[in-house]
């Protein structure tokens, strides 16, 4: 099987300081990836990287993405090819709803997935459906986009958004942080509700407790900017037992055990 | 039966003055620069105006002698020689005007495709010569049917003085006098054509009336003199302006508008400007200095200003309100945005008067590329205006970091019964914005004009629907280019 998505050697960084240094990952479609790392270790970075956000600069490696050069890819072309980064922090568009942004983000992407964009009613009783599928309320919809949102809002606000805009590579970055059980829970539901064979999901947590929910085939730590350990779901219960600390000391001997899991 | 001899009479006279009014003489009827008395009786004789009018110029122009131009804008321009401007110039002959769109600059005509302008008005736009494209009379002539049945008069200001004299006299300088500013001033002395409207009383005008309409009101040149009454009970919603950039050689640009509603009339006068704001370093544009004001003189009565700014190298403009009548509400919602190197001074002044009045102010300023906007907003409130109420809202948007947005609130109570609340807020179209729309597939010029109509949407919403379509396309157009 061809894989998703393939990072080799990733050196980036921002403002001339480099964050990531020599991150391999290669992600298979159908996998469920967890990034796990203590703050500053370049979870973040990876994600935004992988998004194309233009304020970092790669400055090594190579990016394939479903057999394309993801990083020759502007942002809103790597959206129309699947890529899906839900934000730590959600951006507020003042003036817009929350309908009319999604309406426009699904249309954006049918189009250049070369298929017919929805008409209003096509696109309300879809929109209906997948706001169901994470316990969104509609009235939700006709606020401006992330005004006034509550942080837990905010975060099933995005995993609405990819439940519309069913990408092929989810990442999702600290999606847990600031919710609560029970939206931890609609949460882990929405993200599970879109596995499937030919997708893959990248979940970049500090803690492993949305884990319990949504269960990863591998397990990652990024310290340093670089991936010190790899494993499957046992490791991030490891992690949370002895903390970040004790891969610290294995760094050296895991490097690599990502790729070698492929 | 003396009113199909009316209506024969209207025919011919929109008839001759589409026709020929553009033809007539047209060697002789520019008058070379320079600014007299003897060119203001000249202007005056050739627009066959009686007496009183040349008096009232004169009048005007005695006063603008007197006076300076203002400082104070937030805006810098070389210094005009009012000497060197010709105050009467007929427009071009046809032999001088484009025969066909092949001869138009190929990027005019690119941005009215953009903005999807039907091919006939393209045309006209571009500046050739009327006739030769399609044949409006018929048309003018059903909607002056129309109107006149209800007694409603839309007409030129020329018209007006030689039909309407009673009318024109009672309230040419009412709201804006002679002497209230220099540039009015000025174009109190030369005006030389522009709108006029009466709503009779108890009528509702039936559509929205628009300067569209009177094609041949295109060449009304600089000094733009438009005058709308609406008597007791009656309503009006006029429209100025259109989205296309207009091709004009004149780069000074100094119109009045005054606006009168009496008791229980309600006026709302939206505007879409778009002259041509300059190459990218600033040549070249229109400068525009407007007096715009309305007066509430009746009881409950109402005027609501509703602009989108885009165009000109320099914008000087307060549309403003006097609230004499008791429970009369002003209104002011304006989009103004500079791009390049285009500079605005904009605003309006909410005078409250009567008792129970109130003015709501939503003004949203947007500054790209180097351009400079400024809002300058008055309020003051008289002794007698108790329990006045004002609101006003003030949001810029700066994309760049080239750019600067200015407030400037003026706020002056003398009756302590007032409430007068004033909100302002600044912001920045941020990368982190636009990457998120990125994100989502939405392409950064799809998200520049989402974030900036979203952040207009209050005042869109004031405009009347196809109008507020054309604004939305124009702004989009304005911007392109102006991030990423």
């Amino acid at each position: 099987m061809a894989p998703l998505l393939q990072i080799t050697n990733l050196h980036a960084g921002i403002d001339g300081v480099e964050i990531l240094r020599g991150v391999n990952l290669t992600v298979n479609p159908g996998e469920v990836h967890s990034i796990m790392g203590p703050n500053g270790s370049g979870k973040s970075t990876l994600a935004r990287v992988l998004a194309g956000q233009k304020s970092y600069q790669v400055t090594q490696g190579s990016i394939l993405y479903n057999g394309r050069d993801l990083l020759e890819m502007e942002p809103d072309e790597r959206a129309g090819e699947g890529v899906f980064l839900a934000f730590q922090y959600p951006l507020e568009i003042p003036g817009v709803s929350t309908k009319y942004f999604i309406k426009a983000a699904l249309n954006a992407i049918r189009k250049r997935r070369g298929l017919e964009e929805l008409d209003a009613f096509e696109f309300l009783t879809f929109v209906k459906e997948r706001a169901k599928l994470v316990d969104l309320d509609m009235a939700l919809l006709d606020r401006n986009v992330n005004e006034g949102f509550s942080g837990g809002e905010k975060k099933r606000a995005e995993i609405f958004q990819m439940a519309v805009l069913e990408p092929r590579l989810a990442i999702l970055d600290e999606t847990d942080s600031g919710l609560d059980i029970d939206a931890l829970k609609t949460v882990a539901e929405g993200v599970n509700m879109l596995r499937g064979p030919e997708r893959a999901t990248i979940i970049v947590t500090h803690y492993q407790r949305l884990l319990n929910y949504i269960v990863p085939d591998f397990v990652h730590v990024l310290m340093g900017g670089r991936i010190v350990k790899s494993g499957g779901k046992e490791l991030a219960l490891a992690l949370e037992e002895k903390g970040y600390a004790w891969t610290e000391n294995k760094a050296d001997a895991t490097v690599n055990v990502a790729t070698v899991n492929v | 039966m003396s009113g199909t001899t009316q209506d024969k009479t209207l025919d011919q006279w929109a008839a001759s003055e589409y026709k020929w009014g553009f033809t007539t003489d047209i060697e002789s009827d520019t008058i070379a620069p320079g600014l007299s008395e003897e060119v203001i009786r000249l202007i005056s004789a050739k627009k066959e105006e009686p007496e009183w009018m040349t008096q009232w110029r004169l009048n005007a122009y005695r006063g603008w002698l007197t006076m300076t131009e203002p400082t104070w804008p937030n805006v810098h321009y070389p210094k005009i020689d009012y000497q060197a401007i010709s105050y009467f110039s007929a427009p071009k002959s046809d032999s001088d005007r484009p025969k066909s769109l092949d001869e138009v600059d190929p990027k005019l005509l690119e941005t009215y495709e953009k903005l999807g302008i039907p091919l006939q008005e393209r045309a006209i736009l571009a500046g050739m010569a009327v006739d030769a494209v399609f044949d409006s009379v018929s048309v003018a002539t059903t909607f002056k049917a129309k109107l006149g049945e209800l007694g409603i008069i839309f007409c030129s200001f020329s018209e007006a003085v030689r039909e309407h004299p009673d009318l024109v006299q009672k309230y040419l300088g009412s709201v804006v006098p002679q002497k209230d500013n220099f540039f009015a001033a000025l174009n109190s002395a030369v005006f030389t054509d522009g709108s006029f409207v009466y709503i009779p009383k108890g009528v509702k005008c039936p559509m929205e009336l628009s300067t569209y309409f009177r094609i041949n009101a295109l060449n009304t040149g600089q000094f733009e003199r438009t005058l709308i009454i609406a008597d007791e009970g009656a309503q009006v919603s006029y429209l100025e302006g259109c989205t296309a950039p207009m091709r004009d050689e004149n780069q000074l640009h100094a119109a009045v508008v005054e606006l009168v509603a009496l008791k229980d009339a309600t006026i709302k006068y939206s505007t879409i400007q778009n002259w041509y704001p300059g190459d990218k370093d600033g040549k070249g544009g229109i400068y525009n200095f407007v007096t715009k004001r309305g007066k509430c003189l009746g009881d409950d009565s109402r005027i609501s200003w509703t602009q989108v700014e885009t165009g000109s190298a320099i914008t000087w403009k307060y549309p403003s309100v006097i609230l004499q009548g008791d429970n009369s509400i002003g209104e002011f919602y304006s989009v103004a945005l500079t791009n390049n190197r285009q500079q605005a001074d904009t605003g309006t002044k909410m005078i409250h008067i009567g008792k129970n009045t109130s003015s709501y102010i939503v003004s949203k300023g947007i500054s790209a590329g180097l351009g400079n906007n400024t809002y300058r907003g008055q309020v003051k409130v008289l002794r007698g205006a108790t329990n006045a109420r004002n609101y006003t809202q003030c949001d810029s948007m700066l994309m760049g970091d080239k750019c600067s947005a200015n407030t400037f609130p003026y706020i002056e109570v003398d009756n302590p019964s007032a409430q007068v609340e004033h909100e302002a807020s600044t912001s920045k179209i941020g990368e982190e914005q636009l990457f998120y729309c990125n994100q989502r597939g939405i392409s950064t010029q799809d998200a520049v004009s989402m974030i900036v109509n979203g952040f207009c949407k209050e005042v869109f919403a004031e405009l009347p629907m196809e109008f507020a379509v054309e604004a939305k396309k124009l702004l989009e157009v304005s911007l392109e280019g102006s991030v990423g």
